[in-house]
Formats: structure tokens, sequence, C-alpha cells
């Protein structure tokens, strides 16, 4: 145990939090206003799911951090140690094992469980914003259900592209009421977000705590003629052979040579251990 | 079919010392459907005043104003503006009309706004149009840019083209060939011969011995000098 | 017939400074009303309490809705309120983009109140948009551009056509000419009037044109500081004003 309050933060915030958190839960979807702290990293690098893991995070806890489903990258290893020093709590890579993910832009490929809580690192919580500038506007709108707005974000994307080009901070619609951002994912993972485990969404720089609780209806909103589609690169993984995993591209030299593998790093790994192997499998493991 | 009782009429200058003119009185004129009664008076006497009034254009101060039983004088406005769709068409000197709509609406406006439809409305506009010698290469573009006479043969199909049970004609045949003025003479004996009522002022002493049936002197409804 | 809006002894204060006092009138369905004054004679906020901008200190504005007939929309919930303000009511602004979203294409403007109902067929919207534009005379290959595109007069004329697509029953106009060249104007305005024809819509139009009441309104109402001063047929009220304020206004305008 270090010299810090356990995780970082004092017991009167965290406590405030904690109040977001569950009024967040209580009214799925709706974001909760709360006293976002000063962080010892700066906005964007995910002061909001920070302070939501440190008021979730109890010291029999094991944590778990992923940046764009990778363990290791900056962001997720910098955090990870956050915790590691502040509150002193077991941390693992591996999903199955932890009790609490943080996560940013990414939901694990393995399915979650009653027993863990996914935190998502939250950029700019507010759907409408980008159409409607105006807070009160956009708070009146949530209010009334007037979602119609979200369509013409849609349409534009349709009528720009053909398709719905929106590819990850894609809008849903929480148990037929409150519209929201399920945070930069890409939309692929959609469909996941109706899971046996809490979803808590953590907004630092825009003050917004919201959640999901477990099994609670979560839907990709489209037209009936565009309808949604979780979609991925069509391509299995070159390390694991994955073909059900959502896929990052990699470019490989001048050449053009390019791999796709699995952005989620632990999915990847437990299934080479479990002898899968991909196109490009063996050179990678030479 | 027009009936007015005892009409009075007076502008009150306000910013002019509110000064009070009083340009009629004693107004009482009927006319039956089938009818046409020419005013006569002397320039200024009040004719165009007179149909102004009855056309609800301008505001009378007592009396009653009956068209087709309703009192103008005393109408809402929607009264008055369902009267005049139905029953009370007018054709001014002037044309005044949106720019840029075609000769051709213009005429079949009339007709549109009784619910005509517009294929119907067009057809009953250029048989107008034509009857008066507008040249057909002019039904597309907008009166405005017509000379004087053409405005007033267009303003005359306009006011022609829906048959109205009570019509005012002011100075339909001024400044019109011979041919157009018979045109015009025509289309009035026609209205009487269905039973329109109509008031008239002609200028053209031949054109009115030809429709009126009678004349009324609006010197008569002048005010009386200050006793 | 029962009337469309009934507006009865409306006022809105600001402060001690009277915004509009004393409005009553009865709107009937079909009928254009024009509300003339000059600047500061309180047309605007009148016409902003009556479409439910504006919250007025006194008085009902009482709307025959199509489901449950007249309704005071000053007492009315807020959500039903806005409801009407994207079904039955329109609100064509003067600035086209203070009425449009100017980083939305001409057909994701025209598109939006269909959304807001409830429409989620893309086809169906961006047809029913593509039809819109042809009838306020854009051509439909402008359809994914965006308003800052178009030249005033088109996107004044966008602004109705994203009105209208819902077929609302009462449009509320501010100064809908405002700011345009004359032979813009004089386009617009024959829009308007078909449209109104047309579609059987109910109009108060604010302005301080009298050339543009003489054309678009049935009947007339000038207001001087926040005071009705004189109604009526709109020709009436032009040719036979009997209110000095009206007669000084009427004998103002510059002949052509």
């Amino acid at each position: 145990m270090s010299d810090y309050n356990f995780a970082y933060l004092d017991e009167q915030t965290k406590r405030m939090i904690r109040r977001a958190i569950l009024k967040g839960l209580a009214v799925p979807g709706y974001q909760v206003p709360f006293a976002s702290r000063e962080m010892p990293m700066p906005y964007g690098w995910g002061t909001g799911g920070v302070q939501v893991s440190a008021a979730t995070l109890t010291p029999e806890d094991t944590f778990k951090v992923i940046d764009q489903g990778a363990d290791d990258t900056t962001n997720a290893v910098s955090i990870r140690k956050f915790f590691e020093r502040t509150a002193g709590v077991a941390t693992t890579e591996e999903t199955e094992k932890a009790s609490v993910i943080q996560t940013r832009h990414r939901i694990p490929e393995a399915e979650l469980t009653e027993d863990q809580i996914l935190v998502y690192q939250v950029p700019i919580p507010e759907p409408l914003r980008f159409l409607e500038p105006r807070e009160t506007e956009t708070r009146k709108m949530h209010a009334l259900q007037e979602y119609g707005l979200m369509h013409v974000k849609l349409y534009e994307d349709i009528s720009q592209h053909g398709a719905i080009a929106t590819s990850y901070a894609y809008p849903v619609k929480v148990s037929d009421r409150y519209v929201m951002d399920p945070s930069p994912i890409p939309k692929f993972d959609n469909p996941k977000m109706e899971m046996a485990a809490i979803q808590l969404f953590g907004a630092g720089r825009e003050q917004r705590i919201y959640a999901v609780p477990p099994y609670t209806k979560v839907v990709s909103l489209d037209f009936e003629d565009y309808p949604f589609e979780a979609s991925k690169a069509d391509h299995p993984c070159d390390l694991c052979a994955a073909e059900d995993s959502y896929l990052d591209e990699v470019i490989l030299d001048d050449a053009g040579n390019r791999m796709f593998v699995c952005s989620d790093t632990d999915y990847c790994r437990s299934r080479r251990e479990a002898g899968h192997v991909g196109r490009l499998g063996e050179e990678a493991a030479a | 079919m027009i009936e007015l009782q005892n009409v009075s009429k007076s502008f009150t200058l306000h910013n002019q010392g509110s000064a009070v003119i009083p340009v009629m009185e004693g107004a009482t004129l009927s006319v039956k459907p089938g009818e046409c009664v020419g005013l006569v008076g002397a320039s200024g006497a009040g004719k165009s005043t007179l149909m102004r009034l009855i056309y609800g254009n301008y505001l009378a101060a007592s009396g009653s104003i009956l068209v087709g039983g309703v009192d103008v004088a005393k109408a809402e406005p929607r009264e008055i503006l369902a009267l005049r769709r139905k029953t009370l068409g007018y054709v001014s000197q002037f044309l005044r009309v949106v720019p840029r709509v075609p000769a051709l609406d213009v005429v079949a406006e009339p007709l549109l706004s009784v619910g005509t439809p517009i294929e119907e409305a067009r057809e009953k506009a250029a048989t107008l149009l034509a009857g008066l010698n507008i040249p057909e290469r002019l039904w597309s573009l907008s009166p405005t840019t017509f000379s004087g006479g053409e405005q007033q043969r267009v303003n005359i199909a306009r006011g022609f083209a829906y048959d109205y049970p009570a019509l005012l004609l002011d100075e339909p045949t001024a400044s019109l060939d011979a041919q157009n003025r018979a045109t015009v003479l025509d289309l009035i004996e026609g209205a009487k011969a269905r039973g329109a009522a109509i008031v008239g002022i002609f200028h053209d002493e031949a054109a009115r011995e030809q429709v009126c049936d009678r004349f009324v002197d609006v010197s008569g409804f002048s005010p009386k000098v200050a006793a | 017939m029962t009337p469309l809006l009934q507006v009865k002894d409306v006022a809105k204060m600001y402060g001690a400074r009277i915004g509009c006092t004393d409005v009553s009138f009865d709107l009937y369905p079909g009928e254009v009303m024009g509300i003339v004054g000059e600047s500061g004679s309180g047309k605007s906020t009148l016409l902003n309490c009556l479409a439910g901008h504006l919250a007025p200190d006194r008085g009902e504005v009482v709307f025959d809705t199509r489901a449950d007939g007249p309704v005071d929309t000053v007492t009315m919930s807020e959500p039903a309120r806005r409801m009407l303000g994207r079904t039955d009511w329109a609100f064509v602004h003067q600035h086209a983009r203070d009425g449009l979203r100017m980083s939305v294409s001409a057909g994701g403007n025209i598109g939006e109140r269909l959304m807001a109902v409830g429409d989620r067929h893309y086809g169906d919207i961006r047809a029913r948009a593509a039809d819109w534009l042809g009838r306020v005379e854009i051509s439909d290959a402008r359809i994914d551009d965006r308003p800052s595109a178009f030249s005033g007069g088109m996107q004044q004329r966008l602004q109705i056509a994203r009105n209208l697509v819902t077929g609302p029953r009462l449009v509320f106009m501010d100064e809908p000419t405002g700011g345009l060249d004359v032979s813009v104007q004089a386009r617009l305005l024959d829009l308007l009037r078909g449209l109104v024809r047309e579609m059987g819509l109910s109009a108060i139009i604010v302005t301080h044109d009298l050339a543009v009441v003489r054309l678009l309104a049935d009947r007339l109402m000038v207001m001087k500081d926040g005071h009705v001063v004189e109604t009526g047929l709109t020709d009436q009220v032009l040719d036979d004003p009997q209110h000095g304020y009206t007669q000084l206004l009427v004998s103002s305008v510059l002949q052509v």
C-alpha cells in the first residue's frame, strides 16, 4: 500500500461518483453530471474512465486496462500502473480473470460475465452535439425524446457515401428511451452491448457519467431500407486465424504489404496458445 | 342583388389637423339581377368612391350596403373575402398583380380560388384572352410588362373569368379600339343575360347607351354644404 | 366554422415596458393575416408569443388541434407544444440561417421534420425531399449541397420547403422577404401565394413591407407601441386607413 488514499481519490469524491453511477444505472443511457476532478494525466487520456474505475475498485478486485483492444499500449500501461501504485490492486491482461476492465475504444472479444464491470473512456458523451451545439437544447431533446436529429446524421451519411459510413461511436437507443453515444467503439462491438456485465461510461472533461445495466436492450439506430450492420474487415486474423474478431490493419513495408491482426491482444494470444495459427502466424512466432 | 341604403362616407385626415372631408351622403341605390346601372356625374362627384364602398375597399361611415344578402358596411373581412370570391366581381382601371405570374394564370386565378380545376380554368382564360386579342405569345409573360391597353384587357378578362352574380365595372371600355370595345360590350351583355347585376362607370357615351338600363347621378349623393 | 387560431387578450411585458398588449383576433382556416408596424411596434414579440417561442404574461392562444379540437397552447405541456411546432405549425425566419441547419445538406434539412415525426425509410424521405425541392423551384441536383452554397433567395425557399414538408396548417412568417432582392422577393411571393392556395394554409406574416401584405394577406393588423391600432381587410386598411398612424404609414411608402 502506498501513501495515496485507496485508488487516488478521497472517499468523499468516490462517494459522489458512486452516487452518479447508481443514478446512471437507474436511468440507463441518461447522462448524469458529476464534479469531475483534476487527475494526474491530461484530458483525453481517460480521466473520466479513471475516476469511474477509482470509485468502483475494491482491494479484492483484479484490474485490466485495454486501449484499442491492446493491453500493451502507452495509455493502457500507464493507467494500469497508476492503479497498481495508488490502489495496490492485482492486475491482469486476461479478460476472464479481470473483475474491472477499463477500456478505450473496444469491447473485449471474450463474452463478459455477471461479475465483471466494463468502464469506458468517453471523449464526447453527447450524441446530438455535432448537430445541435446548444447544451440547453440537447438536454430538452433528451427529456422529450426528440431524436429525429440523430437520423439526420445517418441520412447525411447515406446521401454522401451511399451507406451509413459512421463506423465508430455509432448511436444507440438504450432501453427504448435514451439515445446514447457508446464512446468511439467500432460499430462491430455495438451488438455486444447487450451483455451480462455492468457497463459504465465516464467523460472527465465533459463531466458526465452514464451506464447500461446488465441485460439491457441496446438498439443501434438505422433506417428501414438501410439496416444497421456490424462490419469488420473481411479477413481472418493473420496471427491466430480467428474469423469472428475485430481486426487492425498493419502496414508491413513500403511495398504495400499488410496484415490483419486481432485488435484484442489477449484474445489473439489465448487463441495462439491454444494452437490456432494464421497466415503469418509462423513467421511472427519465429 | 345590390342594395345601398343611406350610405355616407367621409375621410378623416389625422395627420392634417384631423380635417374631416365628407364625400358622400344618403347614397341609395338598388340593382336587380340582369340589370345594368350606369353611374354618372361630373369628375370627382364620387362615382369611383361609390364603387369602392360597394366592393368594401372603402369603409362606409354609415348606412347599409347589401350585396347578395351580406352587409359590406359591417361584415367581417372573411365574409367580404368570400363575397368577392363567389359573388362580387370588380374590374378596376388598374391591374395589380404579383410580378412574374403569367397573364394566363392572372386571368385564371378567380376561377382557381373557387376550386375550378387548373386545366379548365386555363382553358377559360385562354378563350377570354383570345377574344380580347391578346396575342398568344404574351400569355406566358407577366402582364406587368404589357402596354396600358393590353393590361386593361387582361384586367377585363380576369373580371369576366368567373360568372359573378354581381359586377362592378370602372371604365371597362376606356382606351380600347373599336373591335375590343365591341368584345367587351358583348361580355357585358352576356353577363346581363345570365342575370348578373352590374354597376358601371362609362365615359364612353355610346357604350353607356348600349348596355345600361338606367342611370344614377351620384351628384345627388354629394354632402350638402354645411348649412 | 371553428377558427383555426383564437387569440384572446394576449400581453407580453419586458419589465415595465410593453412588448405587446390587448391583442385579440380569430384566424380562420385558409386565411392569411398580415401584421405591420414599424420596428419596435411589438409585431415580432406578438408573433413569438403566438408561435410558442415566448411565454405571454397574459391571454390565451387557442389552436384547433387535429386530435383534441381547440386547446390553449400557452398552458399546454411543452412536449405537446413542441410537437405542434414540428407538425401543424411552421415558422419561417427572416434570416434563413436561423431556420436552417447550415451544416446539413438540403435534403437533410427538408427530411428533418419527417424524421422527427418518425419517418424511418431513407428512400421515402429522400423522394419527398426531392419533390419539395421541385416545388420551391430548386433543382433536385442540389439535394446533397449544403445551404451555405445557396443564394439568399434559394436559402429562403429551402427554409419554406423544410417547414411545409409535414403539411402544417398554420405558418408563422417573420419578414420572409426581408433582405432579398426585389426580383427574388417577387418570385418568393408568387411561390408563397401558390402554396397557400394549394395547401389551404393559414398564415400570419409579420412585415414592414406594405407591398408584401397587399399581395399576400387577406387581412391586416396594424401595430404601434405594442397596441393594435387598426384591423381590417388588407386593401381597405391600405386604401382607406382610419387611424392616424396607419395613414402616416401608408403615405410614407415611396411610389415607384
